[in-house]
């Protein structure tokens, strides 16, 4: 009971200690530093997204310190690895606002980091400007500072869905399978497809939902060619399930009209890498940004990624302008509220001012959804990502269907 | 569900569950040898994959031909490992402490991994991968029958070398009683680190199936690890046979149930299985009870 008590003491102390650092924080002594907590995956399984999101984060802080800084602070960066844990990224930010006094916290990878990060954040009275944690979890937790950048997750696949069900019945798929992983970045984009597609009379031949943490994806994959629809919509949060499902695809001599995956196409060269140029090729995948993108903000970002890292614009990974985005919007809620108030900085993004990034407007609703965003369809057609969907939208080209075979 | 589904998953199960067998060896080799529990095995798995992809990318040496190069190098890597950290272990700790150390292993080889290789997930290429052939109406993906075929060639070469020579006699000696081996003349202390070496080196065939079959990355290793320790749980820690039926019965019934049920249930129908075999048989299905006294 005392040792109960002394630990509850032990942490209201460090509670008013971050509390005052933060209330504080707007008035940093001239020349300080500002000192930014993040909580990344560097290892485990969202390694590869977690360490596209540290070269996001640090590019926009390279980019930013060019120009001056956070109202003329430097910005400098403190990144703690949770090796993809849900239990370690509280520990990481428990210790970046209590014991490291940082002035402002970005977000961690994923949705399911997300929640607990941004629970842990709100303790502390901190805002939690985060753009990897799309999920409907993470607003259903119904916190007041968490801010999501990037589009809510939830509507992803519509813009595909509402492509194929608009084809003219010649055209239009006839069936289609959905099978997704249980993690809560893709399981609920899965139901809004198939409900718009089912209204198109496109019949839904299973629905199948496999566990996050499978190792071999086979007998899973198997069972959807066995099923043989035109149309495969695959929850995956990377490349090895894409890969998986593509790879048992080929050996069983299927190949569907149309197949999307909600996350792994995205990653850029790491996913033609992975999966091979040729075999890429139609493959597709919904998000809001990828690097070809018109934006002026995400033309000037793209240009410092390839001269800092090489490559091209289809190599650089969508989480890098997520991350890169999440930086933008501080910033701007920092010059707005003239210092580093989180309480300030809350309520400023509560306002509903209109904000830009990388990734186009970003507007945040009561629950911290940006509402502002387009989805749209990303495709590989050849070695090239371009967009495809909305079909309206001037940057769209015309979508590769049927899918080219497979030619491993 | 189609009877085709199920045929699939069945077959998937044995051909799979074969692979996986290839990595478990390794890992109640070592138990039963040295009573320690390896947690870096999920890691020499994907160490051996990495081998693999780097010399066909360098060298353009295909993966299975390749494998005259991996096999000893991971038996070297084995022995090293072992010199440099195992024998170290001593007393009734030793393997309590040899999950923290092995763990440390597994940490090291990570993050050299991860800086030599990034983080992004790499696979394995070549004709096989991807191609299958049809018999029976059911497709065989090439990659899984030759996956298969080494499995069974590695686990009979194993078997002879255990049971139809001099070391192997000192081996299984070592694994009835060590005490009473060393007792009789055997050098437990060579056979302990000889058993460590050919326990990696068998992971390095495993890990070139595993690379060509999935894309990978060193995180890969932790799904890896907790279901290569379930195995050899299930089949009898310290038991060569047990390791194999478990890895093929696993993985079939995970297939199966995935199928007919729904892959949420698959785990935790083998892991329902596991608690019933164990109520009944704690030493596994194919350990043997009291089996040894250090």
């Amino acid at each position: 009971m005392l040792a109960a008590t002394t630990v509850a003491a032990a942490s209201l102390i460090t509670m008013a200690a971050a509390s005052t650092a933060g209330a504080s924080s707007g008035g940093l002594a001239k020349g300080a530093p500002v000192n930014i907590g993040i909580s990344l995956s560097l290892s485990g399984d969202f390694s590869a997204d977690g360490q596209a999101f540290q070269r996001g984060y640090e590019l926009w802080a390279k980019e930013q310190n060019a120009h001056g800084g956070l109202l003329g602070h430097k910005i400098n960066l403190i990144i703690k690895s949770d090796a993809s844990s849900p239990t370690q990224v509280v520990t990481n930010y428990q210790d970046l606002i209590g014991q490291s006094h940082v002035q402002l916290v970005f977000g961690p990878f994923s949705s399911l980091l997300t929640v607990p990060a941004a629970q842990t954040a709100e303790r502390f009275g901190y805002a939690m400007v985060e753009g990897a944690g799309g999920a409907p979890s993470v607003f259903q937790a119904h916190l007041n500072n968490v801010f999501d950048v990037s589009l809510p997750v939830a509507n992803d696949l519509m813009p595909f869905a509402t492509w194929i069900s608009s084809l003219p019945k010649g055209q239009r798929p006839t069936s289609a399978y959905y099978v997704t992983s249980n993690d809560p970045f893709t399981e609920p984009q899965l139901p809004v497809a198939q409900k718009i597609m089912s209204k198109a009379g496109i019949k839904s031949l299973g629905f199948t939902v496999f566990p996050a943490e499978v190792t071999d994806y086979t007998s899973i994959a198997d069972k959807v060619a066995a099923a043989k629809a035109q149309v495969v919509v695959l929850g995956s949060v990377d490349v090895p399930t894409v890969s998986a499902f593509m790879q048992a695809f080929e050996q069983a001599h299927y190949n569907p009209k149309a197949f999307i995956a909600t996350g792994g196409p995205d990653q850029g060269a790491a996913f033609l890498k992975a999966v091979g140029a040729k075999n890429a090729s139609g493959m597709m995948v919904p998000n809001a940004w990828y690097g070809g993108s018109a934006n002026k903000l995400s033309k000037a970002m793209v240009a410092a990624y390839i001269k800092q890292y090489g490559g091209t614009p289809a190599d650089i990974n969508s989480d890098v302008a997520e991350a890169y985005s999440v930086g933008e919007v501080m910033a701007q809620a920092v010059k707005a509220t003239g210092g580093f108030d989180n309480a300030k900085i809350i309520a400023y993004l509560h306002s509903g001012k209109v904000m830009s990034s990388v990734q186009g407007p970003v507007k945040f609703n009561k629950l911290g959804e940006n509402v502002d965003p387009t989805a749209f369809t990303f495709q590989w057609q050849g070695t090239k990502f371009v967009q495809v969907n909305p079909v309206n939208d001037p940057n769209s080209v015309k979508v590769l269907f049927p899918k080219p075979a497979w030619k491993n | 569900m189609s009877g085709s589904a199920l045929t699939y998953a069945i077959v998937d199960g044995v051909l799979t569950g074969s692979v996986y067998a290839l990595m478990a060896t390794g890992l109640t080799l070592i138990f039963g040898v040295m009573d320690i529990i390896n947690i870096a095995q999920g890691i020499f798995v994907v160490l051996g994959a990495y081998l693999s992809y780097a010399i066909q990318l360098h060298w353009g040496i295909d993966p299975f031909v390749g494998l005259l190069i991996t096999i000893p190098t991971l038996f070297v890597v084995g022995i090293v490992v072992e010199r440099v950290f195992m024998s170290r272990l001593k007393g009734p700790e030793k393997t309590a402490m040899s999950i923290l150390v092995t763990y440390a292993v597994s940490l090291l080889i990570e993050g050299s991994l991860n800086m030599i290789f990034s983080v992004n997930v790499v696979q394995i290429n070549a004709w096989y991968v991807n191609q299958s052939f049809k018999l029976f109406g059911v497709y065989f993906a090439y990659i899984y029958v030759f996956g298969f075929i080494l499995a069974v060639v590695l686990l009979a070469a194993l078997w002879v070398l255990l049971y139809r020579t001099r070391f192997g006699a000192s081996v299984r000696a070592s694994l009835a009683d060590q005490t009473a081996a060393a007792l009789i003349g055997i050098n437990v202390k060579r056979v302990a680190t000889i058993c460590f070496g050919i326990g990696t080196a068998v992971t390095a065939a495993g890990g070139m199936v595993f690379g060509a079959t999935n894309a990978f990355n060193a995180s890969s290793s932790y799904d890896l690890i907790s279901r290569l320790l379930t195995i050899i749980v299930l089949g009898g820690m310290g038991s060569l046979g047990g390791a194999l039926v478990a890895s093929i019965g696993m993985v079939m019934l995970e297939d199966v149930v995935g199928v007919v049920w729904s892959p949420v249930w698959s785990t935790m129908t083998f892991f329902i299985v596991l608690v019933i075999v164990l109520s009944l048989r704690p030493q596994g299905l194919f350990g043997k009870q009291l089996a040894r006294t250090a």
